[in-house]
């Protein structure tokens, strides 16, 4: 195994761990191989994929079955050397889901918990720098149950921080947010680890979260590494069809490929059995191969009238199956010559064609919004 | 009212349940967090003054002690007598018949401290010990209270154990509850009466500490 002891800085984690876990459908396989550098690790997958249980191996609070975990070349557990590093000796950070704040102690108390070691000057001084740069300044002297959820969440964030942690996991520490304190939070984090440059994995399953902050994302589904890189190349054009569905693909479909044409970059797929021809982007299949395509609810329009002077290449016509309001957004899902449609659009845009069950019409997909996935 | 007896008996249950407490912490923790698998019987054994006949325990304890079993030889060779009839040997029989009565509240309260702390408190450099005593024990008052307030209340009113163990000996071994049945035995009922009213309305207030301070346990907790 190679690593980066060479370069003055080395803040890398590297795992390399298999784990047998309990969930809710029986047991399965942690197996999993990845390194992260400093910066933003995502790892991304729905509840039960074993997102967590990595982090609790990691973090040193459950034991892997075998294999060889490291930061900054520094092996805290290793199978074949017998090595295993206890939790509170490995100074890796960790905010757990719940937060765990300590409910008898205040929040400064809470913040120089980590500080054991230090004189209590000094943990004095360490800790409200912390509460600067968090800007929980006021929330000093208050208990958890006296603090907003938001704020809550700031304290425990400051009081892994302070400690200088190697490593840094964060178990959907922003989940229960909203938007602003969402990002502002984010961009406290971010300042903070411009300094520091140690290596954040964050767990979520918001496809949002991904974009916002992953510098590299590593897709886990049932224990397993499906997919691993930057976002965009990982979620805007997923060929795997878990990251689709995680990343929000509402419509995927069996597809076939009819023709290709190299000059102009596309190429015809006819979806499952039905009668639909969709023109896609090119990529690198035969005629004849099978392929799946997904397609945003979202990056769908729907039209009353056959459309015309459109850029769209693919104008398919239908019917409205059903139509319903799900929060602010409208789904209908539209009969296309035996392939269904499910298209998003707003309650406003729904009055204004006066949609309805049986109503035809015309479902306008662009070229590039159709993303191709391998089987 | 036979003063001698009470205070005596007061006396005798302040260094139970105290002693209790440094002997029962330990092995509550230990009950709470070993992952060995025949723990279970070490539970059944602290439990057993629970369902024993205190006769039956009062007589091993005085078997114990007397000058026939190690223990006994060693105390005697100590301090020149023997432990039974005597409060020492009160106190350590007491000390097994309220055992239970300390452990278990211990050991419910350490157990309900969310995990997610503990693990925090790893994370962030505590070792296990370290982390007890920060965040487990400050967390478990109540417990600690019910375990102190029980174990009191238990050795104060017992009987059996008592008069295996210590006999009958006025200002050393005789206790309060000794004091009533001699009381009515002899047909004094009005002494035993007030004796009687004495301990009833101590025991019910030593148990109101113990619900007023399992009243709002969570009461700072962030997860009402």
């Amino acid at each position: 195994m190679t690593t980066t002891t060479t370069q003055p800085i080395s803040a890398d984690v590297e795992v390399r761990i298999r784990k047998r876990f309990p969930n809710p459908e029986g047991s399965f396989n942690l197996n999993v191989h990845f390194r992260a550098l400093a910066g933003f690790t995502i790892l991304f997958g729905a509840s039960g994929a074993g997102k967590t249980t990595l982090l609790d191996c990691i973090a040193g609070l459950t034991d892997p079955d075998e294999g060889r975990i490291a930061v900054g070349g520094d092996d805290l557990y290793d199978s074949e050397k017998k090595r295993n590093v206890a939790a509170w000796k490995r100074r890796i950070g960790y905010v757990h889901q719940n937060l765990a704040l300590f409910p008898h102690l205040t929040a400064e108390q809470n913040v120089a918990y980590g500080l054991r070691t230090l004189s209590a000057a000094e943990r004095q001084t360490r800790s409200r720098e912390m509460f600067e740069a968090f800007r929980i300044e006021h929330l000093r002297d208050r208990r958890p149950a006296q603090i907003s959820g938001g704020e809550r969440q700031r304290v425990a964030l400051a009081r892994a921080l302070v400690t200088e942690p190697r490593a840094l996991l964060l178990d959907e520490p922003l989940a229960a947010l909203d938007r602003p304190t969402k990002s502002s939070l984010v961009g406290d984090l971010r300042r903070w680890n411009q300094h520091h440059r140690v290596p954040i994995l964050f767990v979520t399953h918001n496809g949002e979260e991904v974009f916002a902050l992953g510098d590299e994302v590593i897709v886990l589904d049932a224990g397993i590494i499906v997919a691993q890189g930057q976002p965009h190349e990982v979620m805007r054009s997923p060929r795997l069809e878990t990251v689709a569905h995680l990343s929000g693909f509402e419509n995927i479909f069996d597809a076939t490929v009819l023709a290709l044409h190299e000059a102009r970059g596309t190429m015809a797929c006819r979806l499952g059995n039905g009668e639909v021809e969709l023109e896609t982007p090119l990529v690198r299949a035969e005629v004849g191969s099978h392929l799946r395509v997904g397609v945003r609810a979202g990056d769908l329009l729907l039209a009353t009238e056959s459309p015309r002077g459109l850029s769209a290449r693919n104008v398919l016509p239908g019917t409205i199956r059903r139509l319903e309001q799900r929060d602010v957004i409208v789904s209908a899902m539209v009969d296309c010559g035996g392939t269904e449609f499910e298209v998003h659009l707003t309650p406003a845009a729904r009055d204004a064609l006066q949609l309805g069950l049986g109503k035809a019409v015309w479902v306008v997909v662009k070229t590039h919004s159709c993303h191709l996935m391998g089987m | 009212m036979n003063w001698e007896a009470f205070w005596l008996t007061v006396r005798l249950a302040a260094i139970v349940s105290t002693l209790l407490i440094a002997i029962g912490i330990p092995i509550a923790y230990w009950l709470t967090y070993s992952r060995w698998r025949w723990k279970f019987l070490l539970e059944a054994a602290v439990a057993l003054p629970i369902v024993l006949p205190p006769t039956v325990l009062g007589f091993y304890v005085l078997v114990a002690l007397g000058s026939r079993s190690p223990l006994g030889r060693w105390w005697e060779s100590l301090t020149g007598h023997t432990l039974a009839f005597t409060f020492e040997g009160l106190v350590i029989g007491s000390l097994l018949y309220s055992l239970p009565f300390a452990v278990q509240p211990f050991a419910a309260s350490f157990g309900a401290v969310d995990s997610s702390l503990l693990r925090a408190s790893a994370s962030l450099g505590h070792s296990p010990l370290q982390t007890f005593r920060r965040i487990v024990l400050p967390l478990s008052k109540a417990g600690l209270v019910t375990g102190f307030a029980l174990s009191f209340a238990h050795t104060l009113g017992e009987f059996g154990v008592v008069l295996m163990v210590g006999g009958n000996i006025p200002g050393v071994t005789r206790t309060i509850s000794i004091d009533i049945y001699d009381q009515v035995q002899t047909a004094n009922y009005s002494s035993a009466n007030q004796t009687a009213l004495v301990l009833l309305i101590i025991s019910f207030l030593v148990l109101s500490i113990v619900y007023g301070a399992n009243r709002r346990p969570w009461a700072v907790g962030p997860w009402r």
